[in-house]
């Protein structure tokens, strides 16, 4: 007889029946659980779709798999400066004259607005100056010849031109006025950061591996 | 749809009660067509046509641009130029698709302007004034990635500009930026993917207008008084209202017809005016443009990105209190976004309680220096970011968030409005005269069977 085997939910299923609370009973909990249980393994079911769509449109294995480049910099005279195009972006690698390096050696890290080195081929953290920014020698000496650093604007990405431009003879930021000076440490303008330095070594007398 | 009493869809014949009652589509066109409109709109309620029919000319020429488009590093600037020298009417297509950009903004920045002016935004028009400020984002967007699709020099750099300002959010930048970028640069995977989301965005924008039109036919349209149409009784509605078909619509048209006189002037004359030479110069990630600026309807926006440099206190202050979090350059970006935002919010900004600024004497100044303010900045983002351009730029972009969140506030409070007319028949009367005892269509039985 259905009626008597319904009696413990008090005679008949009724909409008040139902809304009543179920907290302390034993049967609701086991549906508590169910329910967060489904919605649970609904949600990672979601996110393990979504995350492939999200994904695709970080880099590729292709562009990822570009990312050490050797540079022949023998032909590279003092006071002059070779651009490459090195992961989508332009690095500069300057043979700076005697002058540049004095006038860079000079500077007081007060006068710095940024006074990290940002230069991954050293200790992190280390000051920004002039030697923690140029790299070392074929010889292992760091005599200051050689800078080599991301043609990138730490504004907003555009390429600022050389051969002394700007107030502090290094580089100009055309797009928004940020001045580098010759060790490519931000002095004016709105640039946050100095020019970040790539990992760089030199491999042999004339060639730079970048990466 | 309005709350507005009108003329409902009554379904005649067999065939049409036959599919009213399975589908009732022909009530809903109808009902959207011939919603009662305030008889007393000016010349400023057109632009929401405009709008309309530059979504329509963007997407269908887009559609046929996309037929002859390369979105390849190596061939896109070359398959812009096929379509300018060897499509068949190719150019005009082009042209057309690259000027109507401009008309879009022309258009809505004079219609939310139209908005801000007759307070269009005020209660119970708050979501029609959010879901326009979406579709505004979503136009900017849309714009930028249309103009990076040619690959020209300012393509490329106008991309490296904006995506970087996504790596200027603090920790995660640089990954949401290369993830944006789909590699360390500015490539071919980002040209690729800002096709796919160019030729997206439009579709959604679509989809967004119909929810717009849906709002404000809800509520009813706003009018030049900012006063309520009289919904106690069908007549009083009728005295202050004519219905959207044809009164409306004939006078929309024809004010599109003046627009599109002056659109196809420029586009048959001076195509290239609005445009930047340099993009006719093949994308080069070795050398910047000497002056990389945006397209004219993002300069205000750009000139308020580049003010706050680190020299200016609020940005020294807020370095300090965020413990370098917030920087120079991230605090431009917060700025710039943050112009947007005020502006989405004036609906609980504005405290007065008349809505339309016709009626509110002290307003009128503060409104007509933010309309100026908008050209100041507009040219001081065009200028080089040296000299006195960068304080130019600076005051103007403290006015315009002093307007939304100081003015607007204070001038409900402090001011003393004139008295708007207490109904719209009345209004309409002391502008255009009485037409009941003429021939004017105010008491014409409207057409509606």
């Amino acid at each position: 007889m259905a009626s008597i085997q319904l009696a413990p939910f008090g005679g008949s299923l009724t909409r008040e029946t139902l809304s009543v609370s179920h907290a302390e009973d034993q049967s609701s909990t086991r549906r508590d659980f169910l329910y967060y249980a489904t919605g649970g393994v609904g949600a990672v079911v979601t996110g393990a779709a979504v995350w492939p769509l999200v994904n695709q449109m970080n880099p590729s294995a292709d562009v990822q798999a570009a990312s050490t480049m050797r540079v022949d910099v023998s032909g590279v005279q003092e006071g002059t400066q070779l651009t490459v195009l090195f992961l989508g972006k332009p690095v500069f690698i300057r043979r700076r004259t005697q002058d540049e390096i004095e006038t860079a050696r000079a500077v007081n890290m007060n006068d710095l607005v940024d006074t990290d080195s940002r230069n991954p081929n050293i200790a992190a953290g280390s000051d920004a100056h002039d030697e923690n920014r140029s790299l070392t020698t074929p010889e292992g000496e760091n005599t200051g010849e050689w800078l080599v650093m991301q043609g990138v604007c730490t504004h907003l990405g555009c390429v600022p031109l050389g051969d002394g431009a700007g107030e502090f003879g290094g580089w100009f930021c055309p797009c928004h006025g940020s001045h580098y000076d010759t060790a490519g440490r931000i002095r004016k303008g709105p640039a946050p950061q100095n020019l970040h330095i790539p990992n760089a070594s030199f491999v042999d007398d004339t060639t730079i591996l970048l990466g | 749809m309005s709350g507005i009493p009108h003329d409902h869809y009554e379904p005649k014949s067999n065939a049409e009660k036959w599919l009213h009652s399975r589908l009732p589509i022909m009530g809903l066109l109808y009902d959207t067509l011939m919603i009662p409109t305030p008889k007393n709109l000016n010349w400023m309620w057109i632009w929401g046509i405009v709008l309309v029919f530059c979504l329509v000319m963007q997407i269908v020429t887009g559609i046929i641009l996309v037929m002859h488009y390369t979105p390849h590093v190596d061939l896109a600037f070359a398959s812009v130029e096929h379509i300018m020298r060897n499509v068949n009417g190719g150019w005009a297509i082009r042209y057309i698709h690259q000027n109507g950009a401009s008309l879009f903004f022309i258009a809505v920045y004079l219609h939310i302007f139209r908005g801000l002016y007759y307070g269009s935004y005020k209660a119970p028009r708050e979501v029609t004034w959010i879901v326009g400020m979406l579709i505004y984002l979503l136009m900017m967007g849309t714009a930028f990635m249309g103009y990076v699709l040619p690959w020209g020099q300012m393509s490329f750099w106008g991309a490296t500009v904006i995506t970087g300002l996504f790596g200027a959010i603090p920790f995660v930048g640089e990954a949401i930026q290369t993830w944006l970028l789909g590699g360390p640069a500015v490539d071919n995977a980002t040209l690729n993917r800002f096709l796919s989301l160019h030729y997206l965005l439009p579709f959604v924008i679509l989809g967004l207008v119909i929810v717009h039109v849906w709002a404000f036919h809800t509520t009813g349209n706003n009018n030049p008084t900012g006063v309520d149409v009289r919904r106690a009784s069908k007549k009083e509605a009728e005295a202050d209202t004519l219905p959207f078909w044809p009164y409306f619509v004939i006078k929309d048209l024809f004010a599109l017809a003046v627009v599109l006189v002056a659109f196809f002037a420029i586009v048959g004359f001076m195509p290239n005016y609005l445009g930047h030479p340099d993009n006719y110069i093949e994308a080069n990630p070795l050398v910047t443009p000497a002056h990389i600026v945006p397209e004219w309807y993002f300069l205000p926006f750009y000139a308020i990105l580049r003010a706050f440099d680190g020299e200016v206190w609020v940005v020294i202050a807020a370095d300090f209190l965020t413990g370098g979090i917030v920087d120079a350059k991230f605090f431009g970006v917060l700025a710039m976004f943050g112009a947007i935002i005020v502006m989405a919010l004036v609906p609980w900004l504005d405290t007065s309680s008349v809505r339309s600024g016709r009626y509110r004497p002290m307003f009128k100044p503060w409104f007509w220096v933010f309309v100026i303010n908008f050209f100041v900045l507009m040219w001081a983002g065009a200028m080089p970011a040296e000299g006195i351009y960068p304080y130019i730029a600076l005051i103007g972009s403290a006015y315009w968030f002093a307007y939304f969140l100081v003015i607007l506030p204070l001038l409900g409070v402090l001011e003393k409005p004139t008295i708007p007319p207490s109904t719209i028949e009345e209004d309409f009367n002391a502008h255009y005269g009485n037409a009941s005892v003429g021939t004017g269509p105010a008491s014409a039985k409207i057409p509606a069977e």
